[in-house]
């Protein structure tokens, strides 16, 4: 490689690419194939996109961060944004930051960048990718681009040429040329005024998955035993459910796509009556039409799992971008007292263990669950290392047949009775949204009501919650409390901040609901100062810690709504100014 | 062979020791003991039968009922029976409740659950108000009917249920009437015999509310023609009959809601999509 025209990009660990195009550009696939080849040259990596209003076509941008290990987020900036037009660019600057150390690459085909972008200071590059793409029969644009930002990272060229085929499988002559276009790239970025080229990959692909948050949340239910969901389109939670169609088809479950949320939630009720574990996932709007019937599956005790894919709010809010601004509803939408489970994952990969874990809490406890994703997680798609397959055995502790005297809603110590499923002959009961005896019969008798609701909050506290309720890492008298997707990017600014010199725990919280105030207490135990990260406007994270806990440490709120992600420098900075403070 | 069944099935046996909120004389009792007389008839097992309802006077039914019973929230009882029955084709699944829970909060679910055809049977207890909240307008209510929520009614036209059912896609829709509970007790058997989503809507009296369907019992008759499997002859005649005609009004030859089946593999499988 030429260092006279690389700098401080020698032996990379970590680059940011952008892909920009308008609709039809090809800039997703492309974006893909650059994380696939990444992931198969055993780099780590994670795409975001982001796309404009239009239901098809429009502009749109893919964001990749290509690392030599596991990345959870996106870093401070981007090395790099390749526009294969200009179309409506300027949309997405703030999503894409750029410095006097990014390229900005564009065709003179195109038009000078846009002002906008030229303000960042980012050095101009201009590459024909058009005429390039033109010089070979059948040649794209995007696959010129691909090429390109493939030799600024450094990736080895039978990588992306192995992910070129992988991703058009019928191969022949159109596969020749977008190989043929890639190669017109990599040359050109030989002639870029920097590249990037990353350090040799740690290991290699093998054992490693490439898997978007939606997948891993809908794998992780089947991997929890559900096997019935119904399901209503909405984003971001919609290709949670399209991986979940064949895939529940083929381990023997169904998915019904319901006429509306109410549908959807009643579905799952009812097919969990009937015994079979079942979930829906959903965003804000479907999760707010879902609250009733979740109350009913509190006092009837019937499991169920709610995945709920967070995204800006409140109403329709900006439906494609990412916010955790459901952790008020998640905890408190119902009315009643109605106790029930809220886990909150925290990377991508722990889409599948918290979602399986809700699955297994909500059988076990019988009770809903509801995991609190979000669109940053949902529609990222990542390199992470294979999760772990956690036993999580417990399971729904059914009655027996003919049992003598059978009470659904027997009083028992643990406060979980056995249940009664449809064709077991001689326990046959109604599951009832009216407060009830322990038979089921409905009753408004002080003395029932008051028992039953003992029963619903003790069975909840019946059980250890094991390690898994929070991630606790590091020490010292400060800590940040974070949960969800903040987690990756607090993380990498706890590392950063550890060079200079601060040392701080870090407790990210997975189980929001019950809530474990033990736990957290000697998780905190000689913390002076907590700094609480989160992801919305009225730091709902914070008044729940407030209300439910008792913290002895003097907290700190650091809360912002999205759409844009956190990234590690600004909670860095926070961290540096609040530890000094 | 055929199977003799190890108990001979009574309607008692579909009875259960709780004791109906609803008022002396109401037609609900009725439809009660219909569907207890249907089930024996039909020699099910109690505990393959699942009774699922909403909320109302009428949704009341599941608890009376020995078999598996859902009294879920208002208006949602068909979503919750469309879940138990796809992941639980095994069972015999009933969804019961009012005009008010069924075509009006449950509108929705009503039109997509006769689209879905899944394999059920839906019983309406129309008594053309809201009993359990005390006399209120439902959606089957005259429009002149006069009431404190609705001074002078509501100056709407009628829903019509049978009609938006053949609109929608049900392939069983049924008239009966509480006051002929064997009558009824019978449409309830061919219902539950016939697959797919079969709809029968009962005149119920709400002797409380409107006590002026007593006379309901003057009015209702049987239906002077065959069913009919033609959609278009169905429509005419469920849009041009008095609303008292009693039988099969359509009987269609649908093919019933089918879950999407493939080869099984393990859970484990499916990671491979994932794995580089």
């Amino acid at each position: 490689m030429n260092t006279a025209t690389s700098n401080k990009g020698d032996n990379a660990t970590s680059v940011s690419l952008a892909l920009a195009g308008s609709g039809g550009a090809g800039v997703m696939t492309a974006g893909n194939m650059l994380l696939e080849a990444a992931a198969l040259a055993g780099y780590f990596g994670l795409m975001t996109r982001t796309s404009g209003p239009q239901i098809r076509g429009g502009e749109a941008a893919a964001m990749l961060r290509i690392a030599t290990y596991a990345v959870d987020g996106p870093d401070d900036r981007f090395d790099a944004l390749i526009a294969v037009d200009w179309l409506n660019i300027t949309r997405f600057s703030a999503e894409i930051p750029l410095d006097a150390d990014s390229l900005l690459i564009g065709d003179p085909a195109q038009g000078a960048a846009p002002e906008a972008l030229l303000e960042s200071g980012a050095q101009s590059v201009s590459v024909e990718f058009k005429t390039l793409a033109k010089s070979i029969k059948s040649g794209w644009p995007n696959m010129v681009a691909l090429g390109l930002l493939a030799g600024f990272a450094g990736l080895p060229q039978d990588a992306v040429e192995a992910a070129i085929a992988k991703s058009m499988k019928k191969g022949g002559d159109a596969l020749a040329a977008s190989i043929a276009a890639m190669h017109l790239g990599l040359s050109a970025a030989q002639k870029l005024p920097r590249r990037m080229p990353l350090a040799p990959p740690q290991g290699a692909c093998s054992g490693r998955w490439l898997v978007t948050g939606n997948q891993a949340a809908g794998y992780g239910a089947i991997r929890g035993g559900v096997r019935f969901v119904a399901a209503y389109p909405i984003t971001p939670a919609t290709e949670l459910l399209e991986w979940m169609a064949p895939a529940l088809t083929r381990v023997g479950g169904t998915l019904v796509q319901a006429e509306d949320e109410l549908a959807s939630i009643n579905m799952i009720l009812g097919a969990s009556y009937g015994g079979v574990p079942s979930l829906t996932a959903t965003s804000g709007p479907g999760l707010s039409l879902m609250i009733e019937a979740l109350g009913l599956g509190v006092t009837a005790e019937i499991p169920l799992v709610v995945v709920d894919v967070m995204r800006t709010g409140p109403s329709t809010g900006i439906a494609t971008k990412t916010e955790q601004g459901d952790v008020n509803i998640a905890l408190y939408g119902l009315h009643g007292d109605a106790p029930h489970i809220v886990v909150a994952p925290n990377s991508i990969g722990d889409c599948v263990r918290a979602t399986q874990w809700a699955v297994t809490l909500a059988e076990s406890l019988q009770t809903p669950a509801i995991v609190l994703s979000d669109q940053s997680f949902g529609q990222a798609r990542a390199v992470i290392d294979q999760p772990a397959d956690l036993a999580f055995t417990s399971r729904r502790k059914l009655a027996e047949p003919n049992a003598k005297d059978y009470k659904r809603y027997l009083l028992t110590d643990s406060g979980v009775s056995p249940m009664a499923v449809p064709g077991m002959a001689g326990i046959a009961y109604t599951a009832d949204g009216l407060e009830h005896n322990e038979r089921g019969t409905p009753s408004s008798q002080a003395s029932d009501h008051l028992a039953q609701l003992d029963k619903r909050r003790r069975k909840l506290a019946s059980i250890d919650y094991g390690d898994y309720w929070a991630d606790v890492e590091g020490e010292g008298e400060l800590a940040v409390i974070t949960f969800g997707s903040c987690t990756g990017p607090v993380r990498e600014a706890f590392a950063r901040a550890k060079d200079d010199g601060l040392h701080a725990r870090l407790i990210s919280l997975r189980l929001l609901s019950p809530v474990q105030p033990e736990r957290l207490a000697s998780a905190l135990a000689g913390v002076r100062r907590a700094l609480i990260v989160e992801q919305n406007h009225s730091a709902q994270f914070l008044r729940y810690l407030r209300a439910e806990y008792d913290i002895a440490a003097q907290m700190t709120s650091f809360h912002r709504p999205g759409p844009l992600p956190f990234r590690p420098d600004e909670i860095h900075r926070r961290l540096i100014d609040w530890s000094r403070s | 062979m055929t199977a003799v069944p190890a108990v001979a099935y009574t309607p008692q046996s579909y009875k259960s020791e709780v004791k109906p909120v609803w008022c002396p004389g109401c037609g609900d009792y009725s439809v009660l003991s219909a569907v207890t007389k249907a089930l024996a008839k039909l020699e099910l097992p109690p505990e393959q039968v699942a009774v699922v309802s909403g909320i109302g006077c009428s949704s009341r039914i599941p608890a009376y009922t020995n078999c598996y019973g859902f009294h879920g929230v208002h208006g949602r009882a068909l979503a919750a029976a469309t879940g138990l029955k796809v992941a639980r084709p095994d069972l015999t699944v009933i969804a019961a409740g009012g005009d008010g829970d069924g075509y009006s909060i449950g509108g929705n679910h009503f039109l997509h659950a006769c689209r879905r055809n899944v394999d059920m049977t839906y019983i309406v207890m129309d008594n053309r108000v809201y009993g359990m909240t005390k006399g209120q307008p439902s959606p089957t209510t005259e429009p002149d009917w006069d009431s404190k929520l609705s001074p002078h009614g509501t100056g709407l036209r009628e829903f019509h249920p049978l009609v938006i059912a053949l609109a929608s896609g049900a392939n069983f829709i049924a008239r009966a009437f509480a006051g002929d509970p064997n009558g009824c007790a019978d449409l309830i058997v061919q219902a539950i015999r016939t697959p797919g989503f079969s709809f029968v809507e009962v005149l119920s009296p709400c002797v409380t509310f409107r006590p002026e369907q007593r006379e309901w019992k003057t009015m209702a008759h049987p239906a002077a023609v065959a069913p009919t499997d033609d959609p278009a002859r169905a429509a005419r005649r469920l849009m041009t009959d008095d609303g008292f005609n009693i039988g099969i009004l359509y009987a269609g030859n649908r093919a019933p809601y089918r879950s999407a089946q493939a080869a099984r593999v393990s859970p484990a499988e499916l990671e491979k999509e994932f794995a580089l």
